[in-house]
């Protein structure tokens, strides 16, 4: 039986594992795809501190729940209108620019936001984003570095950069709305309110598109729907297949 | 493992006396457990071998990682999951240190790269069979790692220094993945009548495809003399085979699965299992290239490396723009 307290703070562990589960969905398909063997080992690690992260929020979420479900179940048994992570994150990979080009833009946004939850009046919380934060410090660093590299490479690289940001610009945007939930989370000391880190994230962001030599998209424009479940994208469906077929084709087994 | 089929470059193996000073000397000094290392003389035939079979070895790391991938966002739990991520990222760091011993002997990444993806250089025939079910992660973990082990545990100890060296490391994860995928095959063979099937399924599929990897007989061997002479190959294939079926049958039978083969049987005098050699004739075909997956794993590789080729040159040149940007400061 939910509480009041209880509701948001379900729904916004949803979003902080739904987020870790589906972008580390995303890159686990690159295994044995990448551009060079070092980014096949990068790309698989980071998949890897991402599932990692899920379990630890969904666990807590199936806790706080109070249902009896599991980091498992949460991640396999749930439909579409269930999840809350990100629109930016179940957008395809593209080619490789586009798939750091969203690691980087959610990594800036990741690490500001485990960084505040540090501080978080929940200790499960705050551990988690202990350990996820060191994780993530390292992503960030790798997918900055990769976007000013690419960025500043080639005219061609040059150019699918900016086509990557140009396409992925418009779900930033719905990093930084905030919601009842957020709100709830406010008023508890538990996380942050978003609205309130995205100037550093601008600063961050801008600094780095400098640096790659890529412009910023004029229009703010941002689609909205991932972290309320109001509306995802046609690709979260597809990932969900896929990603829960076992599961659902044998749902009396333990694996 | 994952070197089927290494066709030494010796004539046949010379005696000491038939060697001049410097090849008797490098001679001696494996024979006495020494260790060559990369600066140190080495007979042409030593390098070009050795060349052939670290970069064999590190390509089926590379390839090995598309059927397991296969399954990873399939993955039944989060933490099978993350098994499978961690396992086929130490696969990709196989492949990075053997590529890195492969070029103390003067061979490039991207030399070897270049052949793997060419065709002329080949990499294990098992990463040419399709991974069809969740107990296929169980079965590659188990018998194909568990194969891949017994060769390397021995290569430990081969001449070349820098081979031994990244093969202690490999080792350790090796017997990590053996382990996981031993544990997959446990649940599935105590689960549902479907596990069961799936796991018995597995075992059907992947057994006789993991008796090939230790390659066909090499009694009488030229190639193979030469390759023990020089410490780069420890034991015959035929040994390892034997090794291999004595230490999965008990395993198969705690599992409460039949190892598909209706002649196999303990042979109380030789303290052996007596069993049915697999089909060479499917070996050859797989090695020719018509082996179930080839076209599609070597065309995975091409197109991976062909889409990165941007990525690739975009990073070079961003270095080299950072290089000038430095020289012209200084």
């Amino acid at each position: 039986m939910s509480t009041p307290v209880s509701a948001p703070l379900f729904e916004y562990l949803c979003r902080m594992g739904d987020n870790t589960l589906v972008l580390g969905h995303r890159i686990s398909e690159w295994c044995g795809h990448a551009p060079v063997l070092e980014e096949d080992i990068a790309l698989a690690n980071t998949a890897l501190d991402l599932i990692g992260q899920t379990t630890l929020w969904l666990d807590v979420a199936g806790e706080v729940e109070g249902a009896g479900r599991t980091a498992d179940k949460l991640a396999f048994h749930r439909d579409v209108w269930d999840f809350r992570n990100l629109l930016l994150l179940e957008q395809p990979n593209g080619d490789f620019g586009q798939t750091m080009m969203r690691q980087f833009l959610f990594d800036a946004w990741h690490l500001s936001q485990l960084t505040a939850l540090k501080g978080s009046s929940n200790e499960q919380i705050a551990a988690i984003a202990e350990k996820s934060s060191k994780e993530v410090t390292y992503h960030l660093e790798r997918a900055t570095d990769t976007v000013i590299g690419l960025g500043d490479g080639t005219e061609e690289s040059h150019s699918r950069m900016q086509a990557a940001l140009d396409l992925l610009w418009p779900y930033v945007g719905e990093m930084f709305l905030s919601d009842d939930v957020d709100a709830a989370m406010v008023d508890t000391g538990i996380a942050p309110d978003p609205a309130t880190l995205r100037p550093a994230y601008d600063k961050l962001v801008g600094d780095v598109l400098t640096a790659a030599t890529l412009t910023k998209p004029q229009d703010d424009f941002a689609h909205k729907g991932g972290k309320s479940g109001k509306r995802h994208s046609e690709h979260l469906g597809h990932m969900l297949t896929q990603m829960q077929w076992l599961q659902r084709a044998y749902p009396d087994a333990t694996w | 493992m994952y070197a089927q089929m290494i066709k030494s470059t010796g004539e046949g193996v010379k005696s000491l006396d038939e060697m001049d000073p410097q090849e008797r000397a490098f001679q001696e000094r494996i024979n006495a457990g020494g260790k060559i290392e990369p600066k140190d003389w080495m007979p042409d035939g030593y390098r070009k071998n050795l060349i052939r079979q670290i970069g064999q070895h590190a390509h089926s790391e590379i390839v090995g990682q598309l059927p397991e991938g296969n399954w990873i966002t399939r993955a039944p739990t989060l933490e099978r999951k993350a098994i499978l991520l961690a396992k086929v990222q130490d696969e990709a760091g196989h492949g990075l240190y053997l590529y890195c011993a492969a070029e103390t002997l003067g061979v490039t990444r991207d030399q070897l790269t270049r052949d793997l993806l060419s065709g002329k250089m080949k990499y294990s025939s098992i990463f040419n069979y399709p991974t069809l079910t969740w107990a296929d992660m169980g079965a590659v973990g188990w018998l194909v790692d568990g194969a891949a082990i017994m060769n390397q545990v021995p290569l430990q100890r081969t001449s070349y220094g820098p081979y031994a060296r990244a093969m202690v490391r490999i080792c350790k994860e090796e017997s990590f993945h053996q382990r996981q995928g031993y544990d997959i095959m446990m649940k599935m063979a105590q689960g549902t009548d479907a596990q069961r099937k799936m796991a018995q399924d597995a075992l059907n599929r992947f057994w006789g495809p993991a008796l090939m990897m230790f390659g066909p007989s090499d009694e009488n061997s030229v190639h193979s003399a030469q390759s023990m002479a020089w410490k780069i190959k420890m034991n015959s294939n035929d040994e390892l085979r034997q090794k291999f079926v004595d230490e999965c049958v008990p395993q198969a039978e705690y599992l409460g699965l039949t190892v598909p083969d209706p002649d196999l049987k303990w042979n109380e005098e030789r303290g052996h299992y007596d069993f049915t050699q697999p089909d060479w004739d499917e070996f050859f075909d797989v090695l020719k290239g018509n082996g179930p997956c080839n076209t599609e794993r070597l065309a995975a590789r091409n197109k991976a490396w062909d889409d990165g080729a941007w990525v690739r040159d975009g990073l070079m040149a961003h270095a080299a723009k950072k290089r000038a940007a430095k020289l012209a400061a200084e």
